[in-house]
């Protein structure tokens, strides 16, 4: 009774620590994060009083606004003060658009994550089997088809193939439609909920907006799929080719299991862990906003938003999509390392 | 040794790569009934080749010829991917070296286990579970219940190795292949798992190869031995005769062997003489 009481307690500290641990190097990424992107921010030479007052403002009000933007004082005070904002969600004004940068982000990172979601999906279902079978039939027919399929997929450059796509598959044959994420006639007439255009049709049961949302958004989620598809495809056949020649495989098939037996159920659990770094890294980088898609889809996603902001000297935008890019690939990072745990015993700690 | 389980005539197994064909095996031939044969020979003389090649597993780009190959009477030559499968794991099985590498780290062993029943004996489930914990048993583990729970990683080299034993043998089969069984592991476990294997081969008469370089071991378990150098079977002897071997390669095998009771300044190369293999 009592040994099942500390059995207990000593479970909870255990399990408090691992929670405590967990939280502080969340902190730590957090502020080392913020910090880099700050300081890069103040050591560029861009002016952001310029970037307010325009270049023909009198002295008087350049310095009334370089002080009322903080900038006298320390570095450090000036960090401590950006980050106090930001942990209540303030991140500022966005000089281009007026609005707060938080308002900004919540409105185009949607359009980014709709894209690159279904991106990814596709890059999934189907590179990861393309790989799979170009690395258990190496060498031959289908190895090859793959290997070039690949190959075009991460020369081509995907402003050419997006205007390519557009021309043919919208220009002259009608199957697909133009820029944008919706026609004209469609637009604001959903309510926004999530942002993320073919769910909220399809929560209002608007089936036509949510027809016209996915054949705006099918061919530029083709074309990042297709780049995604190409990479993951590529490690997956390099980790399973690595599996395959392992003892374990011959093992299987000593037992009785086909080849293809021995390759999806043994090989292929193996490829796990990698396999999904791969994933997070090309989910990620699609997360940040593809700006050379969205530029050529006029998408108004995150890319295009940074893009414009740094072309603008808009330093609070630029500083509030690179935190949020940041968060991003930390929270990507932390969902993989639990999928480790799941899909690698060896990963688990006793 | 009335009953012959296995025929091999003339076995080939080479390897055509660009710098010309590499000869692994070359004009084997033997029989085996249900007795325990030994193979010895130097890394490299094609002894692991010759087991995967009767088990259909020669990787390629090898190319396997024999004038003849059976298997209780059975045909081994041109079997098809299909054909192979029947054969595998149900009749004719292998214990590979190191079940570090040869067991498959993410999968629990009482699966893996399991496995081989689900494959072979059209049991599944509780029933696969049974044997499974029945034949863990039998390659006395002592509580087979948690092992049936653990993965690779968390077994020791033997209970690996023991595992390992039990997975190639639940379905029971007629023919094993051992392959180096105790070369990974420790000296003092080495015994203990040659006398388990020892146990169930004897138990339910399964026809063994031996495949090993330890001469001590192969000559105290083994009925018969060949002697393997570059591909070819140089000779044939019974175990307890090896001391008097004929040929100097396996007298110079012998005699390479150092003694824990003969103090030696230097210790005695292989002679090789690559006209052997004419």
């Amino acid at each position: 009774m009592v040994d099942d009481q500390i059995g207990r307690t000593n479970a909870a500290s255990h399990a408090l620590k691992r929670a405590g641990s967990f939280i502080s190097s969340l902190a730590l990424t957090f502020l080392g994060l913020t910090a880099i992107t700050f300081l890069i921010s103040r050591m560029t030479k861009i002016d952001p009083v310029l970037a307010i007052v325009g270049d023909k403002a009198s002295k008087e009000v350049y310095d009334k606004t370089y002080a009322m933007l903080g900038l006298d004082k320390p570095l450090i005070v000036q960090y401590g003060g950006y980050l106090r904002k930001l942990l209540s969600g303030d991140m500022g004004t966005s000089v281009l658009t007026s609005q707060p940068v938080l308002t900004d982000l919540i409105h185009v990172f949607p359009a980014t994550f709709e894209l690159a979601t279904v991106a990814i999906v596709m890059g999934v279902l189907i590179g990861v089997p393309g790989g799979v079978i170009a690395a258990a039939r190496k060498g031959h027919w289908q190895d090859q088809v793959i290997r070039v399929v690949c190959l075009f997929g991460y020369s081509i450059p995907v402003f050419w193939l997006g205007l390519v796509g557009l021309f043919v598959l919208y220009g002259k044959l009608g199957w697909v439609s133009g820029t944008g994420r919706l026609d004209i006639g469609y637009d604001d007439i959903v309510t926004t909920r999530s942002g993320i255009l073919l769910i909220d049709a399809a929560l209002e049961g608007q089936w036509d907006i949510f027809r016209n949302a996915f054949s705006h958004l099918i061919l530029p989620a083709s074309i990042l799929a297709y780049f995604s598809l190409a990479y993951i495809a590529r490690m997956t056949r390099s980790f399973m080719i690595d599996q395959l020649s392992q003892e374990y495989i011959i093992a299987a098939r000593i037992k009785g299991r086909s080849y293809w037996g021995a390759v999806w159920k043994h090989a292929f659990p193996n490829i796990m862990v990698p396999l999904i770094t791969v994933i997070g890294l090309s989910y990620a980088s699609l997360l940040e906003g593809a700006v050379l898609t969205e530029t050529v889809f006029a998408w108004p996603g995150l890319g295009q938003y940074i893009t414009r902001a740094l072309f603008n000297s808009d330093m609070n935008a630029v500083l509030g999509g690179t935190v949020l890019i940041g968060m991003v690939f930390i929270g990507i990072n932390l969902f993989c390392d639990f999928l480790y745990k799941i899909f690698d015993p060896r990963l688990r700690s006793a | 040794m009335s009953e012959i389980l296995l025929d091999v005539q003339d076995l080939n197994v080479s390897f055509p790569s660009q710098r010309g064909t590499t000869k692994a095996v070359r004009n084997a031939s033997f029989t085996l009934g249900r007795e325990r044969l030994g193979i010895v020979g130097e890394s490299g003389s094609g002894k692991s080749t010759m087991g995967r090649a009767i088990l259909g597993l020669t990787p390629s780009p090898g190319i396997v010829t024999a004038k003849k190959i059976t298997f209780n009477g059975e045909n081994l030559l041109g079997r098809s991917e299909a054909d192979w499968q029947l054969l595998r794991g149900r009749r004719m099985t292998m214990v590979m070296q190191d079940p570090k590498y040869s067991l498959n780290p993410v999968m629990k062993i009482g699966h893996q286990i399991g496995e081989t029943c689900r494959l072979n004996l059209g049991v599944t489930g509780q029933e696969a579970q049974r044997r499974s914990l029945a034949m863990l048993d039998a390659v006395k583990i002592r509580d087979p219940d948690r092992v049936y729970n653990l993965y690779p990683h968390e077994l020791s080299g033997g209970m690996g190795q023991r595992a390992m034993i039990a997975m190639m043998l639940v379905a029971e089969p007629d023919l094993l292949i051992a392959d180096e069984p105790t070369s990974a592991l420790d000296v003092t476990v080495q015994n203990e798992v040659l006398r388990i294997l020892d146990a169930l081969v004897r138990d339910r008469g399964m026809g063994l190869i031996f495949i090993s370089h330890n001469l001590t071991v192969v000559s105290s378990f083994c009925d018969r031995i060949l002697v393997m150098y570059g591909g070819k079977i140089l000779e044939e002897c019974k175990a307890k005769e090896l001391h008097h071997a004929k040929h100097p390669y396996t007298q110079a095998l012998i005699a390479a062997a150092p003694s824990l009771y003969e103090r030696r300044a230097e210790l005695a190369t292989v002679v090789r003489n690559p006209e052997w293999l004419k």
